[in-house]
């Protein structure tokens, strides 16, 4: 088992997709949409850019980063407790890299 | 219709042919009436105009889909389309070298039924030996990486076991384990008096349920669902009518729900109308959307875009007008139904109850 703690959002983390979840493009609504056993979580702009960043490789904090380098204003504490909501739905992991 | 969603989820019942016999089934009685299944071809086109619509969830169903020599292919189109794909089972008929061409297809997630804890009770549930192969299948399915949900219907025969039923959802590693109670519709109402359990059953079993779900939170999703009838208010069916989600039947007959066909409304097929249509225009689907069609005391109620009036084919099922309010709910003019129903079932002896199995419809073979 790679070391995995599963509530971690704090900056260090390294958030990435739960295997079996899917980030994708819907057309039909021109949003990205998160698909899970049973659940559709239809993402905002900003949600979309975390989740694509998500690739386990990159810390919350880089993550944060990349985003500051996009967008005007960036809060890192929502961008944590965003991550944190989709960790405890075990649609996110957090691995300690 | 500036303010209609597309919809998120299909539920394709693909054949209503099926090993299992359970007595709580709710496809319909006529089950005859559904020989002339859809072709490969034509579900194939049904998921394509679903994708384009919108549907993000593709729920295979039955019936039991494995008994379709097909699945293979109707799970790749779907997967090809970027389709969320769930497989809703008996598990009889996973075989492993079926599994990993499912797999290899890109199906998503497996929904495995269990009619109870152990091997006696669930086969003498299901009418059929089957309980040993579904273990073996649930093992099978986790083995090969897919996230597992556990199904198991519950009823006065098994509600009492339901902690030692989240324990073998937990032996088998389940993510989910979906605790439904038996909604009352095509064998189930049949069954009705049999199937319904006390009020202390439900008391007890409600406890164990959310127990379970805070002690395993972050671990396994326990999904309880409420036994309506037992219930104040009545459940938000199918989260509205045409609202977010749909049904295909064997026979191409599009519904709001699975239960629908009950109804004496104007039928819409996919081999007459395009999905599209069928969801935005068809009298079937405008019948209930909204609240402009609810009767009081549904029409002044706080709770009327919180349950939607609850279910339009119960309303029908026990009152004979699809356009009342559900008689689950505690303010309906119609609620002594439901509460009769209850006082009996707590009046009647704990064995001795005779189930009325689902039969095994005859049925034809697929087009293709």
């Amino acid at each position: 088992m790679p070391s995995t703690s599963p509530t971690r959002t704090d900056d260090a983390g390294r958030p990435r997709l739960a295997a079996h979840v899917r980030l994708t493009f819907d057309p039909a609504r021109q949003r990205h949409v998160l698909l899970a056993p049973e659940t559709v979580t239809v993402l905002n702009g900003t949600g979309a850019a975390v989740l694509g960043l998500c690739d386990g490789t990159r810390t919350v904090a880089e993550i944060v980063a990349c985003l500051r380098d996009r967008y005007d204003t960036v809060a890192a504490d929502e961008v944590r407790a965003f991550l944190g909501r989709l960790v405890a739905k075990r649609c996110v992991e957090v691995g300690d890299g | 219709m500036a303010d209609l969603d597309p919809p998120f989820g299909l539920l394709a019942e693909l054949t209503y042919a099926c090993p299992l016999q359970c007595a709580y089934c709710s496809n319909p009685l006529n089950l005859d009436d559904y020989r002339d299944e859809l072709s490969t071809s034509e579900w194939q086109r049904v998921l394509t105009e679903a994708r384009e619509l919108g549907v993000l969830q593709l729920h295979l169903s039955g019936g039991e889909p494995l008994q379709r020599h097909d699945l293979v292919d109707i799970v790749r189109t779907a997967a090809g389309l970027g389709c969320y794909t769930n497989l809703i089972t008996s598990a009889l008929g996973l075989s492993p070298r079926r599994a990993e061409q499912l797999r290899e297809a890109g199906l998503d997630h497996v929904q495995i039924s269990v009619q109870a804890d152990d091997a006696s009770l669930s086969d003498r549930i299901a009418v059929t030996p089957s309980f040993e192969r579904k273990l073996a299948a649930a093992r099978l399915v986790k083995e090969l990486g897919w996230p597992l949900t556990l199904n198991v219907v519950l009823h006065r025969g098994n509600l009492d076991r339901i902690a030692r039923i989240v324990d073998l959802a937990e032996r088998l590693a389940a993510d989910r384990v979906e605790l439904a109670n038996t909604q009352y519709y095509g064998w189930a109402l049949l069954n009705r008096d049999a199937l319904l359990p006390s009020r202390e059953q439900v008391e007890r079993a409600e406890a164990v349920a959310r127990e379970a779900r805070e002690r395993l939170r972050g671990r396994m999703d326990v999904v309880y669902v409420l036994p309506d009838y037992h219930e104040r208010y009545p459940k938000p069916c199918m989260g509205g009518w045409g609202r977010r989600q749909l049904t295909v039947a064997p026979n191409g007959d599009v519904l709001p729900c699975p239960t629908a066909h009950a109804l004496p409304l104007p039928r819409a097929n996919v081999r007459e109308h395009s999905l599209a249509w069928v969801w935005e225009e068809s009298p079937l689907f405008q019948r209930f959307r909204g609240t402009g069609w609810m009767p009081d005391p549904c029409r002044g109620c706080a709770r009327r875009d919180v349950d939607f009036g609850g279910c339009r084919c119960q309303a029908f099922l026990l009152t004979g007008d699809a356009a009342r309010t559900d008689p689950v709910c505690h303010l309906s003019p119609d609620h002594d139904l439901v509460t009769a129903a209850v006082h009996t079932a707590g009046e009647r002896p704990a064995a001795g109850d005779r189930l009325v199995p689902r039969p095994h419809p005859h049925r034809e073979h697929a087009k293709r």
